[in-house]
């Protein structure tokens, strides 16, 4: 039986409530029982606005295994705290029981035999039935999409996303925001812009040479007798982290000043409610909630953070609600005369094998995945091991998209670039085309192979340290640390640019990496324009072809220091 | 993937200490030497000086500067660690209807930028922003 | 030095109180060449700029710009004037080409 306590509620009034005292109150879905559609789907319709947030789909349409990071360390005051918690830390802050079923969506702990139990999470059919259950009790609920929802799959990647466009058309969402959607490139953005039947928002997008605004910042809802306002925030450093060249025209940037200014302005207009649909990131969300007044819940994504409680920041409420389609977030709010008065909150867990599929949902992704049925379907090789990517440093589907790399570019050196997208296989699985593509598709995929440096490559080593462990979290930009192959480090996170990567080695050779010596290196995402090259997806293909079975034994040549 | 923790106080508190140093820019030119060529060695008093720009620059090629200075005749920007230091001097007319200047430069690397206003009496006040240039990439 | 297509552009409210502080935004194309590129053939580049801008109000001086190499391509300036009557802004883009780059706004005071 699962306890009907699994959702936090709270009149804001009780908000001393909320801190990790409160953790206790968080219902558990106890150990090794059978999941039910009823009780995933359980809550008692709150107050009179409810909200559904989902973020950072990657566009998986497919029930997916993801497991998540073992290591997803804070920097400055983030340090210790949610969402840097991981595993045991992380149950144990939430009062979630071990091997329960959210403690496998929310951790990696034993993911292998608890995935046995409890089985795949998400798939866009699934969502729909979730998403239809939520409308059933309130037919007027908002659908928040917070981006990265073209990108990430072999369908979307061939159809310039166009499947998602589809598929989320149909799904009813009510306005979204985006980062990784840019990399279909400026025109290609505004082409499905201009044709979506709901707002795309990012209030922070502007153009580059009249710095003037380029999308509605904002839009306005009239829901359960209360005017709803919710404005988009995109990924602020969308032009540093992707190619720029492919949105020449486009600013972005954390635009703290103008969401200030946007959030007194729908305050002006009435609205009695203020939702930010942000792509900033958990943290720049956390301290962007401390500096800007007035914003009364922020729906965070990029990082693809899950939390199964909101995170109060001062009066504002911060939601996290996953990646990849694991999860849909439920927030029924009771806003009355300008306020907020209370809310109830639950994170729901897509367990594909509890959630029956929507059979509209269904056919409409069938029909968008049938064009490429032949190439998704198509085995490559199998894994002996769990291949994932989630995490600050090397996984081991990023272990072998390196030594791919290596081996058929003759490389002595990989870099892979620290995306946080990308599913995870069980040991035993067949790799299919559709799993390379989901861990490599996109825009600007060409695997290059150039010279550099040992002094060039800890230079670009300690770039990329600097905008993951910068304390201040408004210079944290980008993805998780880049991934390196052929080459072992030692990181001391906490130390200032230039002294974080030390003892570089050679694996090869053992030596230790000679600055002034020139390395082949092989890599990938480059955002330079014209970078020449196959395809990663071929390139790891080929290699797993040429494997039959592969095996990643675990990353033992990075060493991380913390204090 | 091993991680050890090292929990020494003295480690940390001077660790932090270190992260809140600026890095040391490598000048082109001794950002003082610069500033006193346009002086005429005279030390910048302190002023009502403002200079704004992004914390990181989301390309080196333009970047975003706004300087302002209630009764400056003249305000100088400089970019020391670029090939080309100056940047450019903005003087006000009879008809400025304030003393700011919003305009975009180029930066070669992470540095200081300056600005440099001369006052209505003859002196110098001076202020500067760090602007962060990474070579990013790596998505998210 | 080669010819440059410019296109300065200005923006301008059109109508002021007497008195009013406006905000002026300019914008012209240009390389903005520094000296110090290199071309695909590895020969330097030579510097080309615009090395001064002017922004007039009936003949009195709004703002005078000395620019430097390390100003951005496209160069975008902006800046406020006080407009005490009906007239004319003026604005001119030197180039090291001896070319002049010129455009005029109107603005309505009352």
């Amino acid at each position: 039986m699962i306890s009907r306590r699994h959702f936090l509620q709270a009149s804001l009034a009780a908000s001393a409530l909320l801190g990790p005292a409160a953790s206790g109150q968080w219902g558990r879905l106890a150990a090794q029982q059978r999941l039910s559609q009823g009780d995933l789907l359980d809550f008692d319709t709150f107050g009179n606005i409810t909200l559904i947030h989902l973020t950072d789909l990657h566009a998986q349409t497919q029930p997916i295994w993801f497991r998540e990071a073992s290591v997803k360390l804070g920097a400055g005051a983030a340090r210790g705290q949610p969402p840097h918690l991981v595993g045991a830390d992380f149950l144990d802050h939430y009062g979630l029981e071990h091997t329960s079923a959210m403690a496998h969506a929310l951790t990696h702990l034993e993911f292998e035999a608890l995935g046995q139990a409890y089985g795949r999470m998400g798939g866009l059919d699934r969502i729909a039935t979730v998403v239809n259950a939520i409308r059933a009790d309130r037919a007027d609920a908002l659908l928040l999409d917070g981006g990265d929802t073209w990108h990430g799959s072999l369908p979307a990647l061939r159809t310039g996303g166009q499947d998602m466009v589809t598929l989320m058309n149909a799904l009813g969402v009510d306005a979204m925001t985006a980062h990784w959607e840019f990399t279909l490139g400026a025109e290609r953005v505004d082409e499905i812009v201009s044709g979506l039947p709901f707002a795309f928002l990012g209030q922070n997008i502007f153009d580059t040479d009249w710095n003037e605004p380029v999308y509605e910042p904002y839009k306005l809802f009239e829901r359960g007798g209360a005017l709803v306002a919710v404005i988009g925030q995109a990924f602020p450093y969308t032009p540093i982290a992707n190619p720029a060249w492919m949105f020449p025209d486009l600013s972005f940037g954390i635009r703290e000043e103008r969401m200030q200014a946007m959030v007194n302005e729908v305050r002006g207009q009435g609205a009695d409610l203020v939702v930010v649909l942000s792509h900033n990131g958990f943290d720049v969300d956390r301290q962007m909630a401390a500096r800007v007044q007035g914003i009364d819940v922020i729906l965070t994504g990029h990082t693809h953070d899950a939390l199964p409680e909101p995170l109060l920041v001062g009066e504002t409420l911060l939601i996290a609600s996953g990646s990849n389609g694991k999860f849909v977030t439920r927030l029924d709010l009771d806003v009355q005369g300008g306020r907020m008065t209370g809310f109830r909150h639950r994170l729901i867990p897509v367990f594909a094998d509890a959630i029956a599929p929507d059979p509209e949902m269904a056919a409409l992704v069938a029909a968008e995945r049938a064009p490429f049925a032949e190439e998704l379907a198509e085995v490559l090789g199998h894994t002996d091991s769990l291949l994932y990517r989630r995490g600050n440093f090397n996984g081991t589907w990023d272990d072998l998209i390196c030594t791919a790399l290596m081996e058929e570019r003759d490389a002595e050196i990989a870099l892979s670039p620290g995306v946080r997208w990308g599913p995870s296989l069980m040991p035993g699985d067949p790799i299919t085309r559709e799993d390379v593509f989901n861990v490599t598709a996109m825009t600007y995929g060409a695997a290059y192979r150039r010279e550099m440096t040992g002094a060039e490559i800890h230079g670009a080593m300690e770039d990329i340290a600097e905008n993951l462990f910068h304390p201040d979290p408004y210079f944290q930009q980008g993805g998780d640390m880049v991934r390196v192959g052929g080459l072992g480090y030692r990181i001391a996170v906490d130390k200032p640019m230039g002294e974080r990567i030390t003892d570089l080695t050679h694996l090869a050779t053992g030596a230790p990496l000679d600055m002034g010596r020139a390395y082949t290196v092989a890599g990938w995402a480059s955002v330079t324009q014209d970078t020449e090259g196959p395809q990663i997806w071929d390139v790891v293909s080929d290699h797993i072809r040429k494997q039959g079975r592969v095996h990643v034994p675990e990353n033992k040549t990075i060493e991380v220091v913390t204090g | 993937m091993n991680i050890s923790r090292r929990h020494v106080l003295a480690v940390g508190s001077a660790g932090l200490a270190v992260t809140l140093l600026p890095m040391p820019a490598q000048a082109a030119v001794d950002a003082g030497e610069l500033i006193a060529r346009f002086t005429g060695g005279a030390a910048p008093v302190d002023g009502p000086l403002t200079i704004t720009a992004p914390q990181i620059a989301e390309n080196g090629n333009a970047v975003g500067v706004e300087v302002a200075c209630p009764g400056a005749k003249s305000i100088r920007i400089l970019a020391p660690a670029n090939p080309n230091p100056e940047v450019c001097t903005v003087h006000f007319g009879p008809r400025a209807g304030s003393h700011m200047l919003s305009t975009r430069i180029r930066m070669a690397e992470t540095m200081d930028v300056i600005a440099l206003a001369e006052m209505e009496d003859g002196s110098f006040v001076q202020a500067s922003a760090r602007v962060r240039v990474t070579i990013g990439g790596c998505g998210g | 030095m080669d010819t440059i297509d410019a296109r300065p552009r200005v923006r301008v409210p059109r109508t002021a109180s007497p008195g009013e502080v406006v905000q002026i935004r300019t914008l012209a194309n240009h390389p903005m060449e520094n000296g110090e590129r290199i071309d695909a053939d590895g020969n330097r580049v030579p510097r080309h700029i615009i090395h001064r801008f002017v922004c007039t109000f009936n003949d009195e001086t709004v703002i005078e710009m000395d620019i430097e190499p390390s100003l951005a391509a496209n160069p975008f300036i902006e800046f406020e004037a006080e407009v005490p009557e009906s007239g004319t802004f003026h604005f001119a883009w030197h180039d090291d080409n001896g070319d002049i780059y010129e455009a005029t706004a109107d603005i309505e005071v009352a």
